[in-house]
């Protein structure tokens, strides 16, 4: 019975006592029962203007759930620690449904614990489950290579040097898709147009990214985007540069009065609150989650100062494109050793599953991957 | 050469990664300098320096004055130096390990605190321009120089000054060669060594505040790639000259914008050597400037990270 | 003064027993100066938490449940003190010649990465045994020629081994992102970049009845062999001359630079050790991951068991204890993670100073050396 202590005492206190119904384990009537533990682990702070405040931000929808009880932690590397965390959560706090938060936390961390306890339910922000793995796992993501696009629309329309900026962490397969489809928006409007990307080789490494993104600057590049943990700095100093700048994870808008257009984010409110919805009303939750525009997933920051009435009218052009599933995708593409990517005519849904799997740049970008 | 677009960039980037990056070295090294010229080694200067870069932008964000900011990541600074300087005065602490400690302590109250200065903005330091001459836009950007910059300039020059000339720099510099000659003397060793502990965590506090006040110009926990730890090694690279640690902290600066130079002018494989660049060049910079028999030129002599 | 006027044949009898309780209280020192220091840091950190507004009582009573208060909060705890084992171990080593050795972590990450790397070729083919034991020794070696070299520095030109140590950490981290994002990354994950993982079948498993790997028990082991190297051998008895006067060591003759460099390979070892079995029995592969602040914490570890290897295996529990439960804290008493931070910072200041009191408390002085 330990494993509801907490839940149990905090039954106790509100206003639903009495119901305690511990015989059940399924989420949807431990949440009717008052007795829903929903642990959070978070890679980073939870305040860090970047990917783990997005979340926590989020994640407070599941709070207004009658009935449901939050614990969170933050800073867990992913190491034994994640998992350790979440087993912590599950023992000492009760916890029946776990969000694991961080890329790394999937493999092994997640897939051992869901065949450890059957009995919780995990979730893992990223698209990385699939049938073979344990029924009580699962993935919920949103696909924001879609509001990059839309983005590089925009941005490809407000360079006058042709080039743009890219600040990115390490090159995996989200990071490069992310500039992929940063280059493909450009194009699309600006044939003419090239990504130059620079690899600070960590998530969160202010003064590189600084340095970066001044390097850009000085290298002819006007507007600047960027995929790091944290876009703060990026952006202020873009701004003190006098280039314009697209956003990443959350709004940075008043971070540039100036030179903002728009930017790529995760609404992931919207996956929480339907996580809330399904607990609320006794439905299962999805073994996957993911989504786009289409499914109001990810979206665009509102525009900016940097926004040109033509820049707006393209991206929102842009959007209802990739809204109504127009692809992103589109032959001829090649990838940076030349290799052809997509023939001409030919396409990727915005969903292709090996798009997940990208480890190559395309063609038009310059900056390479090692 | 001068034809060489992708060269000169590097050059103009790395030049102007000096001034840019160099100032938080200068600061934190300018502090150990002194520090260790009294005698004692200070390695908790990573934790001040990170207090410093939490505190100032703190207390510019409630104050809405960066100046002042910059003036109470200082005071903090000398603070952590005056716990760091009486506690090293107890016999058989060891300054090495105290400085160890304090680091993990000066970090730990700066994360513990600074949770709720990640997001807000706070008003940064402003930038007096020295390229207007120029019509390169890279040139005028590099030109954009932080007054703490000067003034880490016109500290250098000072304490190189004072050091050699001062009644004070004596003091210091006896305190620092040998304590029973000071003694002698009739010189506090212990007030001596506390009060310059103190100074050099004022600077280190300052730098910090650099930091997260003009570049990269925000707070957030992993601010300082161990900045506090490499500025002493600067300075014995520096041979403890005052005039050195410029031109040390400068290479520093330089060193740390080769990375994302080089990426820039296309050439970015093996980044990760080119990011760690400063710390490859300190390492060779160490073993070529010392030597196993004699002791290093400018070295205070009851300095434990020498004997 | 007045015990060496007795003449020693009249008191054998009573001379034995005061020479015992004389032996008794001077080794007391060395368990009361401790546990006093303990108290003193739990009363500041107290005054800490007060003057933040958190109770202490529900700070302390937390850290007792979450990392020793249950079964499952042992075992979370010793899980997370194996590799402190054995970083502490290669600051403990080098400690005895006086040198302040920062940099463990460097030669984790290196030695994790040589055994994930050498056991490329050989995972298709080669039996556990021979792979995991073949894993050990390149991780060792590895580790051992990484803080080898710092010893070697020192010695023969000079470098200070505390500075050098830690530049070489960032060294080996750029080393490791290197080939690992770059000639040995393994296709098959392309978002997290790692080597080609070992497999199930050739991991190390679990002390039988736990979750603890085997790691925990071979720290243990270690710690009592390196013991009684360094007090019971004529290495170690020669390494604490040096340690506790570098020049009359040499005067007498002692090979100084051989016990420096052999002292900081054992050390390296055993860092390298700590990364064999975060790859062997966690991650399976190596990755950014190694790099988790284990070799940091270490140097926590051994100078709380001044440097005594057998001290750091209590010492390293306890610290992986409130690891264990900094998670726990978080969750329920809604205080930041740097909290653990914060107490170690205190817990390590208090220790040191603590070190002052060694020989001055008059209690613990024998009468005859007054």
């Amino acid at each position: 019975m330990s494993k509801f202590e907490l839940s149990r005492r905090t039954l106790l206190q509100s206003s639903a006592a009495g119901l305690a119904l511990l015989s059940s384990a399924s989420l949807s009537r431990l949440a009717q029962a008052g007795n829903l533990t929903v642990g959070i682990v978070y890679v980073g702070p939870r305040d860090d203007f970047g990917w783990n405040q997005a979340h926590a931000v989020a994640a407070a929808a599941l709070k207004d759930v009658p009935g449901v009880t939050v614990v969170e932690e933050e800073n867990v590397p992913e190491t034994i620690a994640a998992a350790k965390s979440m087993e912590s959560m599950i023992n000492l706090d009760g916890a029946n449904l776990i969000f694991a938060t961080s890329f790394g936390y999937y493999k092994p961390f997640v897939l051992d614990l869901a065949a450890k306890y059957p009995d919780v339910e995990f979730r893992h922000a990223a698209p990385l489950w699939t049938e073979g793995d344990p029924k009580n796992a699962g993935s919920y993501f949103g696909y924001l290579d879609q509001a990059h696009y839309v983005d590089a629309v925009a941005a490809g329309l407000s360079t006058t040097s042709n080039k743009l900026g890219f600040v990115a962490a390490k090159p995996i397969g989200t990071v490069l898709r992310n500039i992929n489809s940063f280059l493909l928006g450009a194009r699309k409007v600006n044939p003419d147009a090239t990504v130059q990307v620079i690899f600070t080789g960590e998530w969160s490494m202010p003064v590189r990214e600084a340095e970066a993104a001044n390097a850009l600057v000085d290298a002819g590049c006007d507007v600047l985007t960027c995929h790091v943990d944290g876009p703060k700095v990026v952006i202020e100093t873009a701004e003190s540069r006098g280039v314009k700048c697209c956003g990443h994870n959350a709004s940075q808008a008043p971070l540039a009065p100036k030179g903002f257009i728009t930017g790529a984010e995760y609404k992931w409110e919207t996956i929480y609150k339907m996580f809330a919805a399904d607990l609320a009303e006794g439905e299962p939750l999805p073994n996957f989650t993911g989504g786009g525009f289409d499914v109001d997933f990810v979206r665009n920051t509102p525009y900016g100062a940097g926004a040109t009435e033509a820049a707006i009218a393209a991206a929102d052009a842009a959007r209802a494109d990739v809204t109504a599933g127009k692809p992103i995708f589109v032959g001829p593409i090649n990838k940076q050793d030349g290799t052809p990517l997509l023939a001409a005519g030919a396409s990727f849904d915005n969903y292709e599953p090996s798009l997940d799997q990208t480890d190559y740049l395309i063609e038009g970008v310059t900056g390479s991957i090692t | 050469m001068g034809d060489d677009p992708g060269l000169m960039t590097v050059l103009l980037a790395m030049f102007a990664g000096a001034i840019r990056v160099s100032t938080p070295f200068l600061f934190v090294s300018l502090g150990e300098m002194l520090t260790e010229k009294s005698g004692r080694i200070n390695l908790g200067l990573e934790g001040t320096l990170v207090f410093g870069a939490m505190s100032g932008y703190a207390i510019s964000y409630h104050t809405g004055s960066p100046w002042l900011g910059v003036l109470v990541a200082g005071l903090c600074g000398s603070l952590f130096g005056a716990l760091h300087g009486y506690l090293c005065k107890l016999p058989k602490v060891n300054d090495i390990a105290i400085g160890i400690a304090m680091m993990l302590f000066g970090t730990g109250l700066a994360f513990f605190f600074g949770k709720p200065y990640i997001q807000p903005s706070a008003p940064r330091l402003p930038s007096i321009s020295f390229g207007t001459w120029s019509d390169h836009p890279a040139v005028r950007q590099a030109l954009e120089i932080n007054p703490l910059f000067l003034l880490g300039i016109a500290l250098a020059i000072f304490l190189w000054w004072a050091l050699k000339n001062t009644r004070y720099g004596l003091i210091i510099r006896t305190t620092g060669d040998s304590a029973p000659a000071a003694l002698a003397l009739g010189i506090h060793v212990d007030r001596v060594r506390l009060l310059s502990t103190m100074a050099g965590g004022f600077f280190a506090g300052i730098g910090g505040s650099f930091l997260s006040l003009y570049y990269p110009g925000s707070w957030t926990e992993g601010l300082s790639s161990g900045q506090g730890l490499m500025a002493v090694a600067l300075v014995i690279f520096a041979r403890w000259n005052p005039i050195y640690c410029f031109w040390a902290a400068l290479l520093f600066g330089a060193a740390g914008a080769l990375g994302p130079a080089l990426q820039s002018i296309g050439i970015s494989r093996g980044y990760h050597f080119f990011n760690a660049a400063p710390y490859i060049l300190t390492l060779l910079i160490m073993i070529a400037s010392t030597s196993p028999r004699r002791s290093l030129k400018g070295a205070p002599g009851e300095l434990s990270i020498t004997k | 003064m007045a015990e060496t006027t007795e003449a020693p044949g009249l008191t054998v009898q009573s001379g034995f027993l005061s020479e015992l309780f004389d032996r008794f209280r001077r080794s007391a020192e060395f368990v009361v100066i401790p546990l006093l220091a303990l108290i003193v840091s739990g009363v500041l950190f107290s005054i800490f938490l007060l003057l933040v507004g958190k109770s202490p009582a529900d700070f302390f009573a937390l850290v007792w449940r979450g990392g020793f208060g249950t079964s499952f909060s042992w075992q979370n705890t010793l899980v997370r003190s194996a590799p402190l084992i054995f970083t502490a171990l290669c600051v403990a080593i080098p400690a005895r010649l006086g040198l302040v050795i920062i940099g463990g972590e460097g030669a984790l990450v290196l030695g994790g990465f040589a055994a994930a790397t050498i056991a490329i070729p050989m995972i298709d083919w080669a039996p556990a045994y021979l792979l995991l034991g073949v894993m050990a020794i390149a991780a060792m070696m590895a580790g051992g020629i990484w803080i080898g070299i710092v010893g070697a520095l020192r010695h023969y030109r000079g470098v200070n081994e505390t500075i050098a140590s830690l530049l070489m950490f960032y060294i080996a981290v750029s080393i490791l992102n290197f080939f690992v994002e770059g000639a040995l990354r393994d296709p098959s994950d392309p978002n997290k970049p790692s080597t080609k993982p070992l497999g199930a079948d050739n991991m190390i498993g679990v002390i039988p009845g736990t979750d603890v790997h085997w790691g925990l028990l071979i720290g243990i082991l270690l710690c009592c062999a390196l013991y009684l190297l360094m007090n019971r051998t004529t290495f170690g008895f020669a390494a604490q001359i040096a340690g506790g006067n570098l020049r009359a060591a040499q005067a007498q003759g002692l090979p100084v630079g051989k016990l420096m460099v052999i002292s900081c390979a054992i050390a390296g070892a055993c860092a390298g050790l700590a990364g064999f079995f975060e790859v062997a029995a966690i991650h399976g592969k190596a990755n950014a991951s190694l790099i988790a602040g284990y070799g940091f914490t270490g140097i926590l570890v051994s100078f709380l068991a001044r440097h005594n290897p057998l001290v750091i295996v209590p010492v390293a529990i306890f610290l992986g204890g409130i690891a264990a439960s900094g998670g726990l804290v978080q969750r329920r008493m809604d205080l930041p993670d740097a909290t653990v931070l914060v107490l170690q910072g205190l817990l390590f200041l208090v220790i040191l100073v603590s070190e002052t009191f060694y020989g001055r408390l008059s209690f613990f002085r024998s009468k005859g050396a007054a």
